[in-house]
């Protein structure tokens, strides 16, 4: 059963920023973009497993500090023409806390 | 919010490349209609030279696949010719009664083969080179019949011949000028073409004028063309005429709605039409009196043009230098600008008749204004962007014919090279990209950008160094379709403006941080993406130091956390050992925090200094702590060492001090950012073991003083330093090497070295502001003196405020 856990203000992720939650599912990195929307991926690049959350925040992308591959935070998947797909986790805002779906 | 209407006439290329860029700014602002009066979706035109010699198939060469339209719920219209444009109700209609309303319109209809009007010329047989059917026809006609005349010695004329002849034809070329291409080459180089083509077995009649065309006048062939008659009296017989004497831009549809033309349909830089609403692109247009003929002009019409139909409102079309090439295999020509020479005009000429190559450049003005090369084009690309640039090319001028490998100022392989590779061989080292990869995809997914090669394949993307072979194959492959990049290239796609351009708005509006830069110069994106980011950051930092903001966000991870990245996530620790010297003391610390952190490797540099491998980010903040050292910036775009050799406190050879003016170099320039990494080293005489020819600023110790070079690299490309000048002291030295770094601070791109930077201004320039200039420099010295003040050692901020740097500390929760 998966269940909202809380993680930490919002004001604790830099806006164009991440900070990784260490979970029983792997590192998941939560990105908060410039007008404050929240997202959460596998900290896996799906090229050769950069850890994301190091990677330079812009729009609703992420580019991978490894590589430069460039991710779409809602989905993972890698911009075109490169293939590839990190796992999303569900994540909300809540009277000013991020909550994590595990 | 319902979506505006956009109706395209003209499925061709320069249409759906509009379409293309529009759906990559804008993606959901139209809903859009296309109609073709071919009955294919847009094809690669420029390839059904090589479908005709058999190199090709149609299938290759289609550029958006009918899936393509359907993915992008663009509405397709084929073998639909738009005959009526009614401009007040905004509808266009099709010759089969398809209609659409419009709110924008986009006319993109090419242009038409010119027929020559003689008599003869509407019968059978007697066709143009312009489309897929053309082609058909034309290998069709080869199945069948044995004589072909080709009129016109034109790029068309000589590929479509080419083409012939492989599908098994006897060709002969009809040229009313005294050589072929002429309006591409001079007249040498068009006689040793005209050997080649011989060689091919071609055939040529050279002054020679058609009268008329003759047909069959009964018989199975009866109304088709058998001979063509030249106006000397001379007949040749013909199953197949091709005429190529040129292209008409095709504009009687938006004549006949009322919009002005003028040989063309005359737009604006932006690319209207006098109808607000309409925009036309591509070879049916007239631009400030120009129509074009070539591709690479129409897709930078079709850029400017997406912006506005985006309604950015960005972006002018200012007319276009084109290049052109032929595409007949085996032979190798290139010609640029113009080449007719002229009154104040010079030439400089290369020629070897037997070996068969002729190079031709006309230059000025002190700038090249014109090339031809033939049978050795390696160089084209390098001559053509000297010319789009407008460099002044006196300092090279005795070295300009030899070519671009002459300076030993890049790694660029020449066409030779790019066509002597084999299928196999790779290009790029980095990635892993072999030539037949590249050569695939170029034809394949319609390449026609550097750019375009660099996302596909990846070839060139990593360190650049193939950059040069990756040019000349796409050239090869697109013939005059490649244009290579203008060197003052926007920053990236988020703007139009180049990097000198930037720099100067925020110079000029006093521009503090990247929001207010990104909106004041009217950034497309709403926070950049990781190129430009990054490049402004830098620029508002060095243009205005303590008063700029500094974003962290906006800076490559290494610059973040102040430590480099690894392939596995961990992070790499380089402590400062100023000068390469180092303490017992010094020593023992690192080996004890390495044993206390369990670090995986240990390991000298190539920089004179310790690295500590494999670190996890959780740990990076302890282990300053306990190193109590400061950060070497082994991870930045900024001074990073300063290596040394042993000097005279020690060698039996050393003139002077080096090590300790290495340490004091180290010291006075710690914590400086730059546009890309900078490294000095420091020898205490000329046997330079301290290898100062390879560095940004090398420094070398002779009786009476010192000696600077500048403008070295040990990496990609190795470059040795040039010198710049001798100097008596070692303050002079710092003040000398200090103007230095702070103009190429000011002035450089973002990421570019030293070298690469001087290679633009030139070295004689930086000798007028450094040399010439004593209170220039004194000046940009005490400018870098100011940037640098108060700058504190890193890693010791982070210790000291742990909690406002959160990014270092995991979230756990429970499992
Ligand atoms: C650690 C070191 C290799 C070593 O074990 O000795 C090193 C390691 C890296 N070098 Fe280097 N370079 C190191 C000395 C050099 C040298 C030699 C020197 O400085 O005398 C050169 C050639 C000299 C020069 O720069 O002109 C060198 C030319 C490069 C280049 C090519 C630069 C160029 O302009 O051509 C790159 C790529 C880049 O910067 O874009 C690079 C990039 C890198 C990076 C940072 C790649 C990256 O971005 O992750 C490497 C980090 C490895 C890692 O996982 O931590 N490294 N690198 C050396 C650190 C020196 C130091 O103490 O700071
Ligand atoms: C054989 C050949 C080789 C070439 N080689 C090169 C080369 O090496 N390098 C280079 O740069 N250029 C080359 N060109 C030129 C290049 O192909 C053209 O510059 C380019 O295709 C022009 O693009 P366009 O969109 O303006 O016109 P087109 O690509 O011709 O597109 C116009 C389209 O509009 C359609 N159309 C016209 N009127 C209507 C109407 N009323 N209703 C509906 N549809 C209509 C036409 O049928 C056509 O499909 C070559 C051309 C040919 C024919
Ligand atoms: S350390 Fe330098 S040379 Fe070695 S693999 Fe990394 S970038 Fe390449
Ligand atoms: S691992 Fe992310 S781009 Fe290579």
């Amino acid at each position: 059963m998966s269940s909202w856990i809380k993680i930490v203000p919002l004001g604790d992720i830099p806006k164009l920023g991440s900070r990784v939650v260490r979970s029983s599912k792997g590192d998941i990195a939560v990105f908060r973009t410039e007008d404050d929307k929240v997202f959460a991926l596998h900290d896996k690049c799906p090229h050769k497993g950069g850890p994301l959350s190091q990677g330079i925040v812009y729009g609703d992308k992420v580019a991978c500090p490894l590589h430069s591959w460039q991710i779409h935070l809602a989905d993972g998947h890698a911009v075109e023409p490169d293939e590839g797909q990190t796992a999303c986790f569900a994540v909300k805002v809540e009277d000013g806390s991020v909550y994590l779906e595990i | 919010m319902q979506k505006m209407k956009l109706v395209v006439v003209g499925n061709g290329m320069a249409g759906m490349r509009v379409v293309e860029e529009l759906l990559k700014i804008a993606p959901d602002l139209y809903d859009i209609t296309v109609f073709g009066d071919e009955p294919y979706p847009n094809y690669n035109r420029i390839m059904l030279s090589p479908v005709l010699a058999n190199e090709q198939t149609i299938d290759d060469i289609i550029l958006n696949t009918r899936e393509w339209y359907a993915e992008h719920n663009i509405t397709l219209h084929t073998n639909a010719r738009v005959d009526r444009i009614y401009r007040e109700s905004r509808v266009v209609y099709a010759e089969d009664g398809t209609s659409a309303p419009y709110d924008r319109l986009l006319i993109a209809t090419g242009s038409k083969p010119f027929m020559l009007p003689i008599p003869g010329a509407e019968l059978k047989g007697v066709i143009g080179y312009r489309d897929i059917k053309d082609t058909n026809d034309m290998i069709a006609a080869a199945k069948t019949h044995k004589h072909a005349v080709v009129i016109g010695g034109g790029l068309l004329g000589l590929e479509a011949a080419n083409g012939l002849k492989i599908q098994g034809m006897d060709v002969t070329v009809i040229h009313k000028n005294d050589w072929l291409l002429e309006r591409q080459l001079d007249k040498t180089a068009g006689k040793m073409l005209q050997l080649s083509l011989e060689a091919k077995g071609l055939n040529f009649m050279l002054n020679a004028n058609t009268q008329q065309l003759i047909g069959h006048e009964s018989g199975e062939y009866q109304g088709c063309v058998k001979a063509v008659q030249l106006d000397d009296g001379t007949e040749l017989s013909a199953d197949l005429v091709v005429m190529a004497v040129g292209i008409r831009p095709n504009y009687a549809l938006a004549e006949s709605a009322g919009i002005y033309c003028n040989r063309g349909i005359v737009v604006n830089d932006t690319m209207q039409t006098y109808d607000p609403r309409v925009y036309a692109v591509g070879e049916c247009v007239s631009h400030r009196g120009t129509s074009y003929g070539l591709v690479a002009p129409l897709f930078e019409m079709a850029k400017v043009c997406a912006t506005h139909l985006a309604n950015f409102g960005i972006g002018l079309y200012k007319g276009s230098v084109t290049s052109t090439k032929l595409k007949v295999t085996g032979i190798d020509l290139f010609s640029a600008g113009d080449f007719s020479g002229g009154e104040d005009t010079e030439e400089i000429v290369l020629h070897d008749a037997v070996g068969g190559v002729y190079k031709k450049l006309i230059i000025k003005d002190d700038k090249i204004i014109g090339s031809v090369l033939y049978g050795d084009t390696a160089d084209g690309a390098w001559y053509f962007q000297m010319l789009r640039d407008r460099k002044p090319i006196h300092e090279i001028r005795d070295m300009l014919m030899f070519g671009e490998d002459s300076l030993g100022n890049t790694g660029h392989s020449g066409q030779d090279k790019a066509a002597a590779m084999t299928d196999e061989m790779e290009v790029c080292g980095c990635n892993g990209v072999c030539k037949g990869t590249i050569v695939k995809a170029i034809k394949e997914k319609g390449l026609f950008t550097i750019d375009d090669v660099k996302k596909q394949t990846k070839a060139a993307s990593s360190c650049g160094s193939c950059t040069g072979l990756v040019e000349q194959i796409l050239a090869s492959a697109l013939g005059g379709g490649y244009a290579p990049p203008s060197t003052a290239k926007s920053v990236c796609g988020c703007t139009d403006k180049n990097h000198e351009e930037v720099r100067e708005e925020i110079r000029r509006h006093k521009y503090l941080n990247i929001p207010d830069a990104m909106k004041g110069m009217n950034w497309r994106t709403p926070n950049g993406c990781a190129t430009c980011r990054p490049a402004l950051n830098y620029y508002l930092l060095s243009t205005w130091p303590h008063e700029a903001v500094d974003d962290p966000q906006s800076r490559f991870i290494n610059e973040r956390v102040h430590a480099n990245i690894q392939k596995d996530g961990t992070y790499s620790v380089i402590p400062r050992m100023y000068g390469g010297v180092t303490t017992p003391d010094q020593l023992r610390k690192i080996a004890d925090v390495a044993d206390k952190y369990a670090v995986p490797m240990v390991k000298v540099t190539g920089g004179q200094r310790i690295d500590l491998l494999g670190v996890k980010k959780e740990d990076l903040t302890n282990m300053w702590a306990d190193l109590d050292m400061p950060s070497g910036y082994a991870y930045a775009k900024g001074l990073r060492t300063v290596k040394t050799c042993v000097g005279s406190e020690f060698c039996r050879f050393g003139t002077q001090d080096s090590t300790k003016l290495g340490i004091d170099i180290e010291k006075a320039f710690d914590h400086m950012w730059a546009p890309h990494k900078v490294k000095f080293a420091v020898s205490g005489c000329p046997r330079n073991c301290a290898e100062s020819g390879i560095k940004d600023v090398g420094i070398i110790g002779v009786d009476s003083g010192w000696e600077l070079y500048v403008g070295g690299n040990g990496g990609i490309k190795t470059e040795v330093a040039q010198f710049l000048c001798k100097v008596k002291t070692a303050e002079e030295v710092i003040e000398y090497s200090g103007a230095f770094i702070q103009i190429y601070r000011e002035e450089a791109r973002y990421l570019d070295r030293t070298v690469h930077w001087i290679h633009r201004v030139g070295l004689d320039y930086v000798k007028q502001r450094v040399l010439d200039d004593a209170e220039g420099r004194k000046a940009a010295f005490e400018r870098l003196l100011y940037a640098l003040q108060g700058a504190t050692n890193p890693w010791a901020e982070r210790v000291e405020k742990r909690s406002e740097h959160k990014e270092f500390d995991i979230i756990s929760i429970p499992a």
